[in-house]
């Protein structure tokens, strides 16, 4: 079953609203999850037992997407004009199959998986968040990347007259938007790439039609609506790195140990946040998920490398 | 209600106060909606939400009360003068309840996340000395206070001219991008400043004389 574009799949069909109250109810009991949703262990072992699912009405209407604007609410507002059909992705670089690809026969034959991750902001707050999504490596295997591929980098789509961030004067962001990794972390099981969310089709302002989703990373790694892949051989040079080169690293591990020059990366705010109960709670180190992904890091120094 | 008296200095000075009170009152809404129901006034993250209000407004606010006098002299409104003491203590306001919510909602409390906020992040430490000038302004602006510091008084209050800056620059540096209103306040800065260089230039000319 494939989640993200044409034909429409009714959600009932893909999780119905039980499966989704039973799935808050027992999120964190493992055997329950799997059994019910195929979730993979991977995904699930980084649960906490208090990390309970963001409402959807803040998932989508709460978004840092600056090409359609600053505002958190921007996103929400502006998005529907972003046109995602025909959606074409442009595959080049250090593999054997590049090209123009249509998004529709990339991702032909591959089913999404549900993923619940946490996913935290460099802005200090955090969400937990049932993304829809093909594993990475699946992904990327069928383009077969070369010896010399080290580092896979994406774009954002270019579109100023659907994106009213982009045609802004008052941006300074060099568009597109460019993030990357390394090959190792992109192979990693974690990473995947979305084309759905609640069970349904991924909404514009959430990076239709498919989006990076790298949940030991901080959220803009993430890169959305992607219409580039690259295999490179040196470390690209990511979008906030070129603007803020001493406050952004390539990195970007969530890494409470490593405080930013903006906010403290020691805790977080888990929305909803009320005004009574800011629902603050620890960062943990690679957003909880040191187990599957610290070995990628052996050896680095996290406090250079950030 | 305050209009007993229906001299055009009162009036002004209650119309002025309005809008001037308006965004807080706004926000009240804001609030009783939260307190309703959490997330519907305030957002999902009203930590940021209410930051970003606030200090929206203090910027504003600022701003204003530093134009009441260049427009008094432009538009020869000579009954402005009265209110200028008002307006400064309404962006004092805004921006002491802008820090209320960086400590209740942002730092929660820790004195030691403050001191480490105040020390590494130069935007936090340019908007404490902000406020710390505008604090002197505030406790100094009563009559008692004017008197008796006597010319210091002026001199003290010369301050503005630093809050201002430091105020813009808080604002610069912690924006990470759409710089559409920092844009406009530097503007409406610089065009106050040039007013005032002018004022200067003037009695400097007609001292010459
Ligand atoms: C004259 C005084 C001040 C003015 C005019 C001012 C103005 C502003 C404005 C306009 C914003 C919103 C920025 C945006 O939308 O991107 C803001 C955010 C903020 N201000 Fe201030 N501010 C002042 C003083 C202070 C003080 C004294 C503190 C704390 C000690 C403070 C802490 C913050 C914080 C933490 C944020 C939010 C940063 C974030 O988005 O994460 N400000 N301020």
């Amino acid at each position: 079953m494939l989640i993200g574009k044409s034909p429409k799949i009714p959600t009932s069909e893909i999780t119905s609203e039980t499966t989704y109250l039973n799935r808050r109810k027992f999120i964190g009991q493992s055997a329950a999850l799997i059994a019910g949703s195929g979730l993979l262990s991977s995904a699930q072992a980084g649960l906490q037992p208090d990390d309970e699912i963001t409402p959807e009405d803040i998932v989508t209407q709460f978004n840092n997407f600056y090409e359609f604007g600053t505002d958190k609410s921007d996103p929400f507002e502006n998005a529907h004009a972003m046109t995602t059909d025909p959606w074409t992705v442009n595959v080049s670089g250090e593999a054997k199959k590049t090209g123009d690809f249509a998004f529709e026969d990339i991702i032909k034959g591959m089913t999404a998986e549900e993923r619940i991750y946490r996913f935290r902001c460099v802005e200090a707050w955090s969400m937990v968040v049932p993304w829809m999504g093909i594993p990475l490596k699946k992904i990327l295997e069928q383009f077969e990347p070369t010896g010399n591929a080290k580092y896979v980098e994406f774009k954002t789509l270019v579109r100023p007259d659907e994106m009213p961030g982009q045609s802004s004067f008052f941006s300074s962001i060099d568009w597109p938007y460019t993030e990357g990794l390394r090959m190792d972390e992109a192979y990693n099981p974690l990473s995947i790439m979305v084309t759905g969310l609640f069970g349904k089709e991924l909404p514009n302002q959430n990076g239709a039609p498919w989006r990076l989703m790298v949940p030991w990373k901080y959220g803009f790694k993430s890169v959305k609506s992607i219409v580039s892949i690259r295999f490179v051989e040196k470390e690209p040079l990511n979008t906030w790195q070129q603007l803020q080169a001493s406050e952004y690293g390539f990195y970007a591990n969530v890494n409470p140990a490593v405080s930013h020059p903006r906010w403290s990366q020691a805790s977080e705010r888990r929305l909803p946040s009320t005004l009574f109960n800011t629902n603050r709670r620890p960062t943990l180190p690679f957003n909880g998920y040191a187990e599957e992904v610290a070995h990628l890091y052996k050896g680095m120094d996290l406090k250079k490398f950030f | 209600m305050v209009m007993v008296k229906r001299r055009p200095n009162s009036t002004l000075k209650f119309t002025l106060a309005v809008f001037a009170g308006a965004p807080f009152a706004w926000l009240v809404y804001l609030i009783s909606l939260e307190i309703a129901q959490p997330t519907s006034g305030l957002g999902p993250d009203p930590a940021e939400g209410l930051l970003h209000y606030l200090g929206e407004w203090s910027m504003i606010m600022l701003l204003v009360a530093f134009s009441v006098t260049p427009v008094r002299r432009i538009f020869k409104q000579p009954l402005l003068a009265r209110s200028r003491r008002m307006m400064g203590l309404f962006a004092f306001a805004y921006v002491f309840l802008h820090l209320l919510a960086y400590i209740v909602l942002y730092v929660e409390l820790s004195m030691q996340q403050l001191l480490e906020d105040f020390v590494e992040r130069t935007y936090i430490t340019a908007g404490i000395a902000a406020f710390f000038g505008l604090l002197a302004m505030a406790i100094t602006s009563t009559k008692g206070w004017r008197r008796r510091l006597g010319q210091n008084w002026l001199r003290l209050h010369k301050v503005i001219y630093l809050v201002v800056p430091l105020a813009l620059l808080h604002l610069i540096w912690l924006r990470k991008d759409g710089f559409a209103d920092i844009t406009l306040y530097i503007l409406w800065f610089v065009i106050l400043l040039g007013e005032r260089a002018y004022q200067v230039r003037k009695s400097r000319q007609a001292a010459t004389v």
